[in-house]
């Protein structure tokens, strides 16, 4: 492979507009993720969220619980850009991206780092392949992107694993693989579904640590998680409960964070 | 042509099998029946221009009833400006043609026979003007053009040629047909993967540019394929059996032609291609 080589995902990478300071986009000091009366329904059926008024401040940790069906995974599926929300204001990084045009999607997704409950790795992939994937996506150089991933794939103990395929792995394997590929080019914002569910305990506080320390260097982390251990072991880390669709927020904390003013 | 480069790296996230299959064949052979059918429609065109050319100064002096007046149009005809031949046809002609028509009956010397004389028109002259001058030198004489008497021909010629032509317009829009419900489904086998890359920020072009590099491989090894076998078809045709040269009397495929015939499967390959982008791209735009 020729190390100087750009990917010609790369290449068309570059025609992605910038995003970040959008004509007519609100901005909120602090705040990396807005929503002001979202609500979500899936076709014509009933709302699977309502009313989400709440914002998140950057580099702040989170944990969103709530018991299954409350409507946890359409809330990150909001936040990670694969549902738009069919009432009510959304903004990320600062832009109201609710009716964003399509075009400009691709942009503010590279800046998020999705870890899914069901990893969604490319099975016919090598391992590395998978953990490469955003950065030759983002259009980086080949030269560029073998160093990173050798070192990621060292970080989650899959040094030895770089050319096995999805299927030969086991599936803790499976998920190291999908927090490496979700963390790799160091996104602004970290969401991850129950990133510790098929992990042993000692792999599971290697993988808190890894997602805490980005958060130390400044990335927003939301962990959706039942695992009351994993949270008890993040000082300072702020909940966000879902039930029924509806953010429980008794002390109205999530809807006015601290220094969360309009500017 | 960038999309024939896309990296390894890139390469290995769609594998070959997702798209290949019947695509090829198909395109092989929509290619193979459009370079012969074009071919037909090229010899069709060339044809008629030459039979056309042949007849284009050419006329005939007609006298229904009377031997004893063709010494008269001749001589008329030749005292026309821009003439370049005048003849007489041979009675023993009219005859013999007769006989073909008619049979034995036809060559009875007492059947009346009409007088035909030819005249060529040196090209610029006014065949109005020699019409005029037969007429008065033989009134009741036609004088009548070649192109006039060929003209049910020539348009049999010409809208076969058009026939042959909308053929070609048809295939290429079947194969375009073809190669789009062929990208459709290589989208489906690899709906996974496009949500993943679509999750991680890819663009619909960057996916898009994964799929076109082995559609446009397909197409254009298909359409080289098609075009080889018909090529060496219709060399065997036209080099074995020299048929409409002699009727025509020119080669029905000039090299002209053949290096369009030539250049039917890039065509072909870059039909394909961009109908293929368009439907690509059309799909992955129904998607969040």
């Amino acid at each position: 492979m020729d190390k100087q080589q750009c990917s010609s995902l790369g290449k068309a990478a570059r025609a992605v507009p910038q995003q970040g300071s959008g004509e007519g986009s609100v901005r909120l000091a602090g705040s990396i993720v807005e929503f002001d009366r979202v609500g979500l329904r899936y076709g014509t059926g009933a709302e699977v969220l309502r009313d989400l008024d709440f914002r998140l401040g950057e580099g702040g940790f989170y944990f969103l619980t709530g018991p299954s069906g409350a409507g946890k995974t359409s809330l990150l599926k909001l936040l990670y850009l694969a549902q738009r929300p069919t009432r009510g204001r959304m903004s990320l990084f600062g832009d109201e991206l609710a009716h964003a045009p399509r075009e400009a999607l691709p942009g503010y997704r590279r800046r998020i780092g999705v870890v899914f409950q069901d990893f969604r790795l490319i099975r016919h992939l090598s391992a590395f392949d998978n953990v490469a994937l955003p950065l030759r996506i983002a259009g980086r150089a080949e030269a560029d992107v073998e160093g990173p991933v050798r070192e990621m794939l060292a970080w989650v103990g899959l040094a030895d694993r770089a050319s096995a395929r999805p299927p030969t792995l086991s599936g803790g394997e499976q998920q190291r693989v999908a927090i490496a590929r979700a963390v790799i080019a160091r996104p602004e914002l970290v969401i991850a579904d129950e990133p510790t569910g098929n992990v042993d305990a000692a792999m599971a506080q290697r993988i808190l640590h890894l997602l805490t320390a980005m958060n130390r260097l400044g990335t927003t982390v939301i962990v959706a998680t039942h695992d009351l251990g994993l949270i008890a072991a993040t000082p300072g880390a702020q909940l966000i409960r879902l039930e029924n669709g509806v953010l429980v927020d008794p002390t109205g904390a999530l809807r006015h964070p601290p220094g969360g003013h309009r500017s | 042509m960038k999309m024939f480069f896309v990296p390894e790296a890139d390469r290995r996230l769609i594998p070959a099998s997702g798209v290949r299959g019947p695509v090829p064949l198909l395109i092989a052979i929509m290619t193979f029946v459009m370079v012969v059918v074009a071919a037909a429609g090229l010899a069709l065109a060339n044809t008629a221009s030459v039979v056309k050319a042949g007849v284009e100064d050419r006329y005939s002096i007609q006298i229904v009833d009377g031997s004893g007046k063709a010494a008269a149009a001749i001589a008329a005809a030749r005292s026309a400006p821009g003439i370049a031949r005048v003849e007489q046809v041979p009675p023993e002609d009219l005859r013999r043609t007769l006989e073909r028509w008619l049979g034995p009956a036809g060559a009875e010397a007492d059947l009346p026979l009409p007088v035909i004389i030819d005249v060529d028109l040196a090209p610029g002259a006014k065949a109005g003007t020699v019409a005029r001058r037969i007429e008065q030198a033989v009134p009741g004489a036609r004088f009548v053009a070649h192109r006039t008497s060929l003209a049910p021909l020539l348009d049999a010629l010409n809208g076969l040629t058009m026939l042959a032509f909308g053929l070609v317009l048809l295939i290429g829009l079947a194969s375009a047909a073809a190669v789009v419900l062929a990208a459709r489904g290589a989208l489906d086998t690899h709906r996974s993967t496009i949500e993943v890359m679509h999750g991680i920020g890819a663009t619909d072009e960057q996916v898009a540019t994964l799929f076109l590099r082995q559609i446009g491989i397909d197409a254009l090894l298909g359409g080289i394929s098609g075009a080889v076998v018909a090529g060496l078809i219709l060399a065997a045709i036209l080099g074995g059996a020299s048929f409409a040269t002699s009727l025509a009397g020119a080669p029905p495929i000039g090299w002209g032609d053949a290096a369009m015939l030539a250049l039917m499967p890039l065509a072909v390959a870059l039909l394909a291609t961009l109908v293929a982008r368009g439907a690509l791209l059309r799909a992955l735009r129904d998607r969040l």
